[in-house]
C-alpha cells in the first residue's frame, strides 16, 4: 500500500555533470517497493515548483530501510532536488504505479537502458539476480562521464556492456546499434528497456523479430500520481480510442501493447 | 479529521445551499478522481465533500496528451472531461461512496441544456449524493463547459432545466473566464441555484520554445493552483456582495490561511483542487488547522467570520 513519509537523507552525491544519486531512509515505503515502480517526490516546501516529481526507484535496501533515487537535472524541480543535503528530510509519497513482472523461474534476461533511463534497471537487476537469472545490462549514454552506474552492476555481478555516442567508453555509437550488431540473439528469454522513446521502439522491434518476451517503462508528466487527475494519458497504440494512464496504468507496460 | 467536528462548542458543519458537509472543506471535482484514488492517503469520509470528477451522459475518452504542464505556481490541463458516463458513475463508483458515508457531491457537464437535465434526472433518487455541481465553465472541451458559462441567458436556462429535474440542491461552478461575474453569478441565482461554486481553471496556454508549438495537445488549458487565488477572492468578493446563496470558494488553496482569506470575502465552505496533488492529506491538515484557529479565536462557527472583509 502506498503511503506518505518523510525520508531522512543519508547520502546524496553528484555523479555527473547534471546526474545525482540520493539515498535516504524510508523504511515504510522501502518494504513495499518492487521495481519499476515510481516515488512522487516534492522538490520543497514551495509554491513554485508546485508538482511533485514522479522517479523511478534506482534501488531499495528493505533490510536498511532505504531507497535511492537516481536523477537528472532538468528542471526547476529537480534543480530544487540538488539542494537537499545529508538529515534534511524528504517528503515523498509512493511507491506507484505498476512495476517490472519477473519470471517466476531463473531466466536469462537483457535490460537496456540509455541516459537516465537505466535508474530503474539497477533494482531490477539486483532483483533479477536474487531470482537467480542471469542478467546482461546494456546502457547509452552521451559519454563516459554520463555512464554512472558501471559499479554498481559489477558489484551485482552483472554483464555490463556500454555504448557512448562519442566513444569515450564501449562501443562507439547508439546502444541499440550494440544490441542489433554485436550481441547475438536467441540467448535471450525476456527484455526489459527503460529510455528514449526512439530506442525502445527499436529495442522493442527486436524483441519483437527474435519472439522475446519483454517490457517498457513510460515517462510522462504527471500531477496526482494516482490515476485521479487523469494528465499523464497516453495512447498505446495508433488504434486505441482510450488513454492508458502512465502512473496508474503502467509506468511498465508489455512491450506488445506500446506503439512508440 | 471525524473526531475533530465532534469537538465541544465549536460547530464545523455547513449548510451549503442544502448540502449538508460536516466541515467547510471539500475537495474540487477532476482533482479527487471518485475518492477512492487517494483513499491510502486520507479518509475520504471525513472531507466536508468529495465532488467527484465531471460526468456527462455518454463516456468521453479526453484530449490526446500532453494535457498537462506546470507553470509557475500553478498547472495547465486539458483533460477534456474524460470519464465512462453518467451510468458507469452510478452503478459502480456511487455505491462505493454511499457505503462509505463519504459525502458526495455529483459534478455534471453536457452539451446541451437537454443532457445537462437529461443526466440530471439519471441522478435523480440515487443514494448518496448530496448535491449536483454543474460544470458550466470548463475550458476544455469543444462543445459545452464554457460556452454555457459566459451567457447569463444560457446559465439562468441550464440551471433551471436542471433544478426542473432533481431534488438535490444544484451548484453550478462559475467561469472567471467573463467580463463580468456578477452578471453571471446573478442570472445562476435568478436560475434557481442554491449555492454557487468559485471558480474554476483560467484559460491560458504555454509555449515550447524548443519545438515552437503550444506545450498541449489541446493548445488552450485551465490554469489552476496558487497562481490563480488572487483572481479567485476578487470574484468571490465581488459576487458576495450582490448574491445571496452560498458560495463553495477555491482556487489555489494550500494552507489554512489560504482557507481564510476565501472565508473572509464571502465562501461559506472552501475546496482544495490542485493542492491535492501536491499533498494529498491538504484538506485534512486544512482542517485542522481550522479548528485551532476556531479555538484560538474563541469562535463557535466559521459563519463569524463568512465575508467579514467584504465592504457591503
Amino acid at each position: 500500500m502506498p503511503i506518505m513519509e518523510k525520508g531522512l537523507v543519508i547520502n546524496h552525491q553528484q555523479l555527473a555533470q547534471d546526474m545525482y544519486v540520493m539515498e535516504f531512509l524510508a523504511p515504510s515505503i522501502a518494504k513495499e517497493c518492487k521495481p519499476g515502480q515510481f516515488l512522487h517526490v516534492r522538490p520543497g516546501n514551495t509554491n513554485d515548483p508546485l508538482l511533485r516529481r514522479p522517479l523511478s526507484l534506482y534501488d531499495v535496501d528493505q533490510e536498511k530501510g532505504s531507497i535511492s533515487l537516481l536523477y537528472r537535472v532538468v528542471g526547476k524541480g529537480t534543480d530544487l532536488l540538488t539542494g537537499l543535503k545529508v538529515n534534511d528530510y524528504i517528503d515523498i509519497m509512493g511507491p506507484l504505479g505498476r512495476g517490472f513482472s519477473l519470471p517466476e523461474s531463473p531466466k536469462n534476461a537483457l535490460l537496456v537502458g540509455g541516459g537516465v533511463g537505466i535508474a530503474p534497471l539497477v533494482y531490477l537487476g539486483r532483483v533479477l539476480k536474487e531470482r537467480e537469472c542471469q542478467v546482461t545490462v546494456m546502457c547509452g549514454a552521451a559519454n563516459a562521464g554520463q555512464l554512472v552506474v558501471d559499479d554498481k552492476f559489477q558489484q551485482l555481478d552483472i554483464t555490463f556492456l556500454s555504448a557512448t555516442i562519442d566513444g569515450s567508453a564501449g562501443y562507439k555509437g547508439l546502444v541499440t546499434d550494440l544490441l542489433v550488431t554485436q550481441v547475438k540473439p536467441g540467448g535471450f528469454d525476456i527484455i526489459y528497456t527503460c529510455g528514449p522513446e526512439p530506442m525502445m521502439d527499436l529495442v522493442a522491434l527486436y524483441a519483437a523479430i527474435h519472439h522475446i518476451w519483454g517490457e517498457v517503462s513510460l515517462e510522462e508528466h504527471m500531477a496526482c500520481g494516482v490515476g485521479a487527475c487523469l494528465g499523464c494519458a497516453r495512447r498505446l497504440k495508433a488504434s486505441d480510442e482510450t488513454y492508458a494512464k502512465v502512473c496508474k496504468d503502467g509506468p511498465v507496460f508489455n512491450m506488445k501493447e506500446v506503439e512508440f | 479529521m471525524k473526531n475533530i467536528s465532534a469537538g465541544q462548542d465549536i460547530d464545523l458543519r455547513v449548510n451549503l445551499g442544502g448540502i449538508l458537509m460536516n466541515n467547510p472543506v471539500a475537495v474540487a471535482s477532476g482533482t479527487f478522481g471518485y475518492g477512492r484514488e487517494y483513499e491510502d492517503y486520507i479518509d475520504i469520509a471525513g472531507l466536508g465533500a468529495v465532488i467527484v470528477k465531471g460526468t456527462t451522459l455518454e463516456p468521453r475518452h479526453g484530449n490526446p496528451p500532453p494535457r498537462i504542464i506546470e507553470t509557475a505556481a500553478g498547472m495547465l490541463n486539458a483533460i477534456g472531461l474524460e470519464n465512462p458516463g453518467v451510468d458507469v458513475f452510478v452503478n459502480q463508483y456511487l455505491p462505493y461512496l454511499f457505503e462509505k458515508k463519504v459525502t458526495v457531491i455529483a459534478n455534471i457537464a453536457g452539451n446541451t441544456i437537454e443532457e445537462y437535465a437529461t443526466i440530471a434526472a439519471r441522478l435523480e433518487g440515487c443514494q448518496g449524493i448530496a448535491g449536483i455541481e454543474l460544470n458550466i465553465s470548463c475550458p476544455n472541451v469543444k462543445q459545452g463547459g464554457l460556452q454555457f458559462g459566459t451567457d447569463p441567458v444560457m446559465v439562468k436556462n441550464v440551471v433551471q432545466a436542471v433544478k426542473a429535474e432533481t431534488s438535490l440542491p444544484v451548484m453550478p461552478k462559475l467561469s472567471p473566464n467573463v467580463t463580468n461575474i456578477v452578471e453571471i453569478a446573478l442570472a445562476a441565482q435568478e436560475g434557481g441555484a442554491d449555492a454557487l461554486s468559485m471558480i474554476n481553471t483560467l484559460m491560458g496556454m504555454a509555449v515550447d520554445v524548443r519545438t515552437r508549438k503550444p506545450v498541449l495537445a489541446n493548445i488552450f488549458g485551465g490554469l489552476s493552483g496558487p497562481a490563480i487565488k488572487p483572481v479567485a477572492l476578487r470574484m468571490i468578493y465581488q459576487v458576495y456582495r450582490e448574491v445571496d446563496i452560498p458560495i463553495l470558494g477555491g482556487g489555489g488553496i494550500m494552507n489554512a490561511t489560504d482557507a481564510l482569506e476565501f472565508i473572509m470575502v464571502g465562501a461559506a465552505a472552501v475546496s482544495i483542487g490542485t493542492g491535492n496533488f501536491v499533498n494529498p492529506q491538504m484538506a485534512g491538515d486544512i482542517l485542522a488547522e481550522l479548528y485551532y484557529y476556531m479555538q484560538e479565536n474563541d469562535m463557535k462557527s466559521l459563519n463569524e467570520i463568512v465575508g467579514i472583509a467584504v465592504q457591503k
